[in-house]
């Protein structure tokens, strides 16, 4: 990713947020993300972002699950070493349901955290901007991306209008990097905020 | 105010004047301050009896499984006694996690976080006992499907001792994936709220480097609405499948079709109480009465006397099927050694503490006391203990043979052991509640506005409007 320009203002309530994404849509800004302490309901639709298709994720490693468990005993009972167990038949499908079951959920859900987290590129050591440290307590963060189109200080009143508080100007990096969240970054730092 | 509003009817879920930043304070604050004498002294008493536990294993390991009271005829006593009863504990936590996500009920989200530690802690205590009740617990990596080289001789997947080892390690990744999912927002928040360098370091790297982006939440949502509803069937899997244990094999007392849903029933009634008896001391500590509130406390009782009625109708079947199945061993099983002979004495324990105690709870009064509510938690889980103590033992120590009839009490090392995890399931859930929000900040957060007390006052006037008179009326109020 790349070192980006933002301007951000803070919202008190989801009340007002939503109004105010309306009208940043409709102004034509670029609206960069906005960070809630919570999942708020329907903000997804109001900023236009189109579903997740996680769910199919997960569909399809569980079928992976299914057929793998299934295939596996089959293979290991009617091919690989076809065993005599107290005369019970080779290919005894009631007693393999339980283990193909479990093994459906362990696939669906190792998969689907696995393909959260490279999605939402989570992981242990993963650094990102916090463009406010209360973002993830108790404010509405909006962070709109400055263009060579786009005038900061009109963005500024823009949002103040629209009942953001707090309103600055940022230079950050909009993706992640390794780092550690108790060290200062210098990259970002570097370059002056209006540069 | 909000969107959207619930009855004024239903109990608010927060009680006081709560905005969002106060219950991040609320409930990271005692993260972040020194932990009181109550925890030291609880702490330590968890790690003594860990440390008698690991004794008590090291010495049957090195001595080898005959240091343990069993027997010829008593093969398995304490060990799988301890092993279903600690399974059987964590299933309340899934349910709340899972099944009462599915069913909408916001209750859930002040008790959720602490039941699905209490699940992942329970299921490693279960853990334990099978591995090492095999005693050669170094040979333990048998169970496992792996390419060897005696053959390769594979594991006999019709065993439900097998299916045992799948549901359980399943069970275990999919409840710690779960947790572990819901816990990454609100290590974030202690993370851009930590004033130390070390706090920042360390839930920095557990936090994943979350943001609380509106695609991330969206995403974060489908994910945990879809492991609630693969957690569901799995809970119910798991044990259907320990009861499978017993069911599949033909002893008279085990070989029953009723066991599945009278063990998932047995399960969630023990799991509740465990988790009664975990809250109800974390919210007197913590002080989080606002969050974990009687009502809080009726709901999980309600279930209580609920499964334990379940629970209660599946004991009297089970008389009734010895007696009317026309079968002699089945019908002196049950009424010759379980109801009577030498271990009666713990058939009359169980039915007490499981069938008749419960029934307190059909008044209100004592469903909303924490004292009975306390008492209650204990009483119901030596009942359940019992009740698997019960199942095995008596079914076991009159078999077909009576100069093989024995009678059977534990050894040391076997108490040892079972304290032990007592000290481990501790440990961990101590170690839990000075390190981990014991509530799921951004859960409590979603639902404040619809559920919190200052949140509900004044909502009587929209009470009698309809769907659009309400929808005008609030946007008439945000036009101003």
């Amino acid at each position: 990713m790349a070192v980006k320009n933002f301007v951000v203002g803070l919202f008190d309530d989801e009340a007002v947020l939503f109004p105010a994404v309306k009208k940043v849509r409709n102004a034509g800004y670029k609206l960069h993300d906005v960070y809630t302490p919570f999942p708020v309901h329907g903000l997804d639709h109001a900023m236009g972002l189109r579903e997740t298709s996680l769910h199919t994720a997960g569909f399809i490693y569980g079928i992976t699950g299914t057929t793998t468990a299934l295939g596996f005993m089959s293979w290991v009972f009617n091919v690989d070493w076809p065993l005599n167990i107290g005369g019970k038949p080779h290919f005894p499908l009631p007693a393999f349901i339980p283990i193909t079951f479990e093994l459906t959920v362990l696939f669906a859900a190792v998969g689907m955290v696995m393909t959260f987290c490279y999605l939402c590129q989570l992981m242990p050591g993963v650094k990102k901007h916090i463009f406010h440290p209360r973002q993830t307590d108790d404010k509405f963060v909006m962070a709109i991306e400055l263009t060579e189109k786009t005038n900061a200080e009109e963005v500024k009143r823009f949002l103040k209008d629209a009942g953001a508080h707090d309103i600055n100007e940022q230079r950050a990096e909009a993706g992640w990097w390794y780092g550690r969240f108790d060290k200062d970054d210098a990259d970002i730092h570097a370059y002056p905020a209006n540069a | 105010m909000s969107l959207k509003y619930e009855s004024t009817l239903r109990e608010p879920l927060v009680d006081g004047v709560k905005d969002y930043h106060q219950v991040t304070e609320d409930i990271i604050s005692p993260i972040e301050g020194k932990p009181g004498k109550l925890w030291y002294v609880g702490f330590f008493i968890s790690l003594l009896l860990l440390g008698f536990g690991a004794f008590s294993v090291f010495w049957q390991i090195y001595f080898g499984v005959g240091v343990w009271n069993l027997n010829k005829t008593i093969g398995w006593g304490w060990d799988i006694t301890n092993f279903v009863w600690w399974v059987g504990i964590g299933h309340a936590g899934t349910l709340i996690s899972a099944i009462l996500l599915l069913f909408r009920q916001g209750w859930r989200t002040g008790v959720n976080r602490a039941a699905e530690a209490m699940t992942i802690f329970a299921v490693m205590c279960a853990g334990q006992f099978p591995i090492i009740h095999m005693g050669r617990v170094w040979m333990a990596f048998f169970i496992l499907p792996y390419p060897n080289t005696r053959g390769p001789v594979w594991v006999n997947f019709n065993s439900p001792l097998l299916w045992d080892v799948f549901a359980i390690s399943t069970y275990f990744t999919v409840s710690l994936l779960f947790w572990y999912s819901g816990l990454i927002p609100d290590f974030a928040t202690i993370r851009d709220r930590a004033k130390t360098k070390l706090r920042k370091l360390l839930y920095g790297v557990a936090s994943f480097g979350w943001t609380g982006s509106t695609k991330h939440w969206q995403r974060h949502e489908a994910l945990s609405l879809v492991l609630a509803g693969l957690s569901t069937p799995l809970v119910l899997s798991v044990h259907t499948i320990v009861s499978f244990d017993f069911a599949t094999s033909v002893i008279p007392g085990w070989h029953t079709t009723i066991f599945p849903p009278y063990f998932v029933a047995g399960a969630i009634f023990s799991g509740f109480a465990m988790v009664q008896t975990l809250l109800i001391i974390t919210r007197k500590i913590l002080h989080l009465e606002e969050y974990i509130t009687l009502g809080h406390m009726e709901a999980m009782n309600k279930v209580i006397v609920l499964t334990g009625s379940v629970v209660g109708c599946a004991y009297l079947t089970e008389l009734f099927m010895a007696w009317y199945g026309a079968n002699p061993y089945e019908f002196a099983t049950f009424f010759k050694y379980r109801a009577a002979g030498p271990l009666g004495w713990s058939y009359w324990i169980m039915m007490t503490c499981n069938v008749i105690s419960p029934q307190v709870f059909w008044f209100r009064k004592m469903r909303r006391s924490v004292a009975v509510t306390f008492v209650m938690s204990i009483i119901v889980n030596i009942g359940m203990w019992f009740e698997r103590f019960v199942i095995i033992c008596t079914s076991l120590y009159r078999d077909y043979l009576p100069s093989s009839w024995s009678y059977y009490r534990p050894s040391w090392p076997e108490v040892g052991f079972y304290m032990g995890t007592f000290g481990l399931f501790f440990t961990c859930y101590f170690l839990f509640a000075k390190y981990f929000p014991v509530i799921a900040v951004a859960e409590i957060k979603s639902i404040l506005k619809t559920s919190g007390e200052n949140f509900k006052e004044g909502m009587e006037k929209y009470e009698g409007k309809t769907a659009e008179e309400f929808s005008h009326a609030v946007h008439h109020e945000h036009a101003h």
